[in-house]
């Protein structure tokens, strides 16, 4: 039964190709999909071109089951459109029209169809709709699926991109985090850290907070083992950039971070320069201040 | 039975393990170290793990109790090289290790020894005033 409703379809796409194709092209043209500029007409020609092809084989082989091994190139084409047109930014309903719009062309064509009886066309209708829905879903599930990896894709890379290790200078490391903390963040951003201290043989470590938006009871655990961690490597670590606001919030929240925690990353890095036996002296006085007497150079600020 | 060797260093005392450590061989290393270091009269003990690779919470309060018993012996203990697995290991299981210092390598734990040695000279040195 299923196999003769699906022979019945594919002869009407197959009698019926040549309007079955511009009118469907045309239907999707006016729901907008060429304005948005992502996708050429051509491209869209071909694409519809294709899979009607693809669909009417896997008509006449596989009758109506979607799911069976006939279907498989037109799946695989579905797939990758709305891989496709996920990555280009097209949304759920623009990438589904693809597929629903397809039933108006067909319908239209059974319609101008004089051979069939009314009892044919019924059963035509009903059958090419669940097909066409079920491929519609396919394609929407497909769609989603590719936004959900690019969300995930996404997030790998953020986490990546935040948690870069500076060397500010001989034994001197900087960690200026971004974004808020999480158990897995921490994960990366201690790996990153311990292994650069090995890597650059660095004593100091500065944990620069400033762009972390705020500060809880966990975020600060996760904050002090890392300051754990690598004291036990054999570096020292400190703190920098508390905001006033994450002060106070962490003092009523009782968090206690004992380490050294100054308020900016310049105070971090003067300690860290004076405990590694360094200091910063000013080689040049600016002329017009020192001297008044004299012509300044044109070099003071 | 294996031993981890101990060897002496001026008036410190270096042990480097390079195998993996259980738990009867962490007893064992315990006990020679502090008759070592009662018998050398050491002031130092300097503790290279960077072969190490695998710690679990014995190892951790093993490294912990020779910090506490040469510390009694008034040695400092240095841990150095630690891996950056082992110190996270470490963290995760809750052990910070406070009672330990810690150095990036035995030069610099050698230093940080001789830094404290130097000190305490200089502070024996005041008291003889």
């Amino acid at each position: 039964m299923a196999a003769q409703a699906g022979v019945g379809v594919a002869s009407l796409v197959s009698r019926n190709e040549k309007t079955i194709l511009p009118e469907w092209v045309e239907l999707q043209k006016k729901a907008g999909i060429l304005h948005t500029g992502r996708i050429s007409e051509g491209e869209l020609q071909s694409q519809s071109r294709n899979f009607l092809h693809l669909l009417h084989e896997a008509l006449t082989q596989g009758g109506t089951d979607t799911s069976g091994a006939a279907y498989e190139p037109a799946r695989a084409m579905l797939a990758d459109l709305s891989r496709t047109r996920a990555l280009q930014g097209f949304s759920p309903s623009e990438t589904a029209t693809f597929i629903f719009s397809l039933k108006q062309p067909l319908f239209n064509a059974l319609n101008r169809d004089g051979t069939l009886s009314a009892e044919q066309i019924a059963s035509t209708v009903s059958t090419s709709t669940a097909l066409l829905d079920e491929l519609g879903l396919f394609t929407l599930e497909i769609f989603q699926k590719s936004r959900e990896e690019i969300i995930v894709r996404q997030q790998r890379e953020i986490a990546e991109l935040s948690t870069p290790v500076v060397k500010l200078w001989e034994g001197i490391l900087a960690l200026p985090l971004i974004g808020t903390l999480d158990s897995q963040r921490t994960q990366v951003v201690m790996e990153n850290l311990l292994q650069t201290i090995v890597d650059d043989e660095a004593e100091i470590a500065i944990i620069d907070i400033t762009g972390v938006p705020t500060v809880d009871t966990l975020t600060a655990q996760h904050l002090l083992k890392t300051v754990a961690a690598a004291r036990l490597m054999g570096a020292d670590c400190m703190i920098s950039g508390i905001r006033p606001q994450i002060a106070q919030t962490m003092v009523h929240l009782g968090v206690e971070l004992n380490v050294i925690s100054k308020a900016s990353l310049a105070d971090a890095f003067a300690v860290a320069l004076r405990q590694t036996g360094r200091a910063v002296v000013k080689t040049r006085r600016i002329e017009g201040f020192a001297l008044p007497g004299k012509k300044s150079g044109g070099q003071d600020a | 039975m294996d031993r981890i060797p101990i060897l002496k260093f001026g008036n410190a005392l270096l042990v480097t393990i390079q195998v993996d450590m259980h738990d009867r061989l962490a007893t064992a290393l315990e006990e020679d170290l502090t008759s070592k270091i009662v018998a050398h009269n050491s002031r130092g003990v300097l503790i290279d793990i960077s072969a190490l690779e695998i710690v679990d919470s014995f190892i951790g309060r093993m490294l912990d109790n020779i910090a506490a018993v040469s510390r009694i012996l008034d040695a400092d203990t240095v841990v150095v090289g630690m891996r950056p697995a082992v110190a996270i290991t470490l963290v995760e299981l809750g052990l910070s290790l406070t009672g330990v210092k810690t150095a990036l390598n035995v030069e610099r734990g050698m230093a940080l020894i001789h830094d404290r040695l130097a000190g305490s000279e200089a502070d024996d040195a005041d008291d003889q005033d």
